[in-house]
């Protein structure tokens, strides 16, 4: 088992202008770890991370899509993960933070924490999945799964974080959101 | 004319033609359609789209993807409209709620009526589910329009032009079943 905060470190090490989408926890997260412009937070209808990751996958086919996940989100939108496996977009690498839980809302189980999302993800179409649960495993693996051929998955075995503070309005301010799509229009 | 000013004869004698709801998609910049089918715009609407080399048809496994897929499509300047029946509209409506209104995304939705005739005014039908698509849209306060034959395909383009010069959502409700 692996600290999400830990996971996400690593991650930021190869992170350069690709779009970051994440959502809730995830979100709170990676903005203290990695805060940069084209940080993209889902927030406000739970579960949509992945459908947003999908439409920016698409609009931006020569960016790199990192769509950070949480297994309570996921589990609201499952479909997403048939629509992306169906669109195919190179460019969308998908990772879910799996705690067992509903972070953001309490900590609650959630329905069943036993639920394999890498496998659905691969029977969804996912062309690549993968599952980590040691951080050093993850830290070797991170850059070449990023440079794998889309759509790609990966389930992060975490622990529960201590609780966050969350900030919504902040991390999805009109100013953030005006923000991206400028420097998507000048990066093209 | 609204379908609340013309009369009921002129309802009754009314076409909508899908090839022109199609045509007027295309003249709005529309390269995206995110969709669940809708046995009321199925024939009209859905088939032909899917055979459209102009149009890249998105199909969705639930209605409130359309919403994000949208918003993402938007920050890069890609216009994309959901086609959805006014079930999976409302089944959709913390996403609308949230992405479209709070954050003010441009969101555009084409909404089919099923069981609606158009020969009266939505709010007037016999169906609960579509008497009370317009209110739930004023009291969200989204810009809505009711497209019942072909002399309403006039207001499609205006509509999706001003969403996305206001960067705000707009429903478009297809009343009558397009041939």
């Amino acid at each position: 088992m692996m600290k999400r905060d830990e996971c996400f470190k690593a991650l930021a090490r190869h992170i350069t202008d690709e779009i970051v989408i994440a959502t809730y926890s995830s979100a709170m997260e990676w903005n203290g770890i990695n805060p940069r412009v084209l940080n993209y937070y889902s927030m406000g209808a739970m579960g949509l991370a992945s459908s947003h990751g999908l439409g920016l996958a698409i609009a931006n086919p020569n960016k790199r899509i990192v769509i950070l996940d949480g297994d309570g989100s996921l589990l609201m939108n499952l479909g997403s993960l048939v629509t992306i496996g169906a669109q195919a977009p190179k460019n969308l690498v998908h990772f879910v933070s799996n705690n067992g839980c509903y972070e953001a809302n309490g900590g609650h189980q959630i329905p069943n924490p036993k639920v394999d999302f890498s496998g659905l993800a691969r029977s969804a179409g996912y062309k690549h999945t993968y599952d980590f649960s040691e951080l050093a495993s993850f830290e070797q693996q991170i850059g070449h799964v990023l440079g794998q051929e889309g759509p790609v998955f990966g389930t992060l075995y975490v622990e529960k974080a201590q609780p966050l503070k969350y900030e919504y309005n902040e991390l999805y301010s009109a100013a953030r959101r005006d923000a991206i799509k400028a420097e998507l229009r000048r990066s093209g | 004319m609204d379908a609340r000013t013309a009369t009921k004869s002129e309802q009754r004698g009314a076409e909508l033609k899908g090839s022109s709801v199609i045509a007027a998609i295309k003249q709005s910049g529309v390269e995206f359609v995110l969709a669940v089918p809708d046995i009321h715009t199925s024939k009209g609407l859905l088939f032909p789209i899917a055979d459209d080399p102009d149009l890249r048809l998105i199909r969705v496994c639930k209605e409130d993807e359309c919403v994000g897929i949208a918003s993402g499509l938007h920050y890069t300047d890609r216009r994309a409209l959901m086609l959805v029946q006014y079930t999976g509209f409302l089944y959709s409506l913390n996403a609308i709620r949230a992405v479209a209104v709070e954050y003010k995304q441009p969101i555009c939705m084409m909404v089919g009526l099923l069981g609606h005739d158009g020969s009266v005014p939505p709010t007037d039908s016999k169906k609960y589910g579509v008497r009370i698509i317009e209110p739930i849209c004023d009291a969200m306060g989204i810009p809505h329009h009711v497209i019942n034959q072909d002399s309403d395909l006039a207001k499609i383009k205006p509509a999706i032009d001003k969403a996305y010069a206001d960067s705000f959502p707009v429903v478009l409700l297809i009343g009558r079943s397009p041939s």
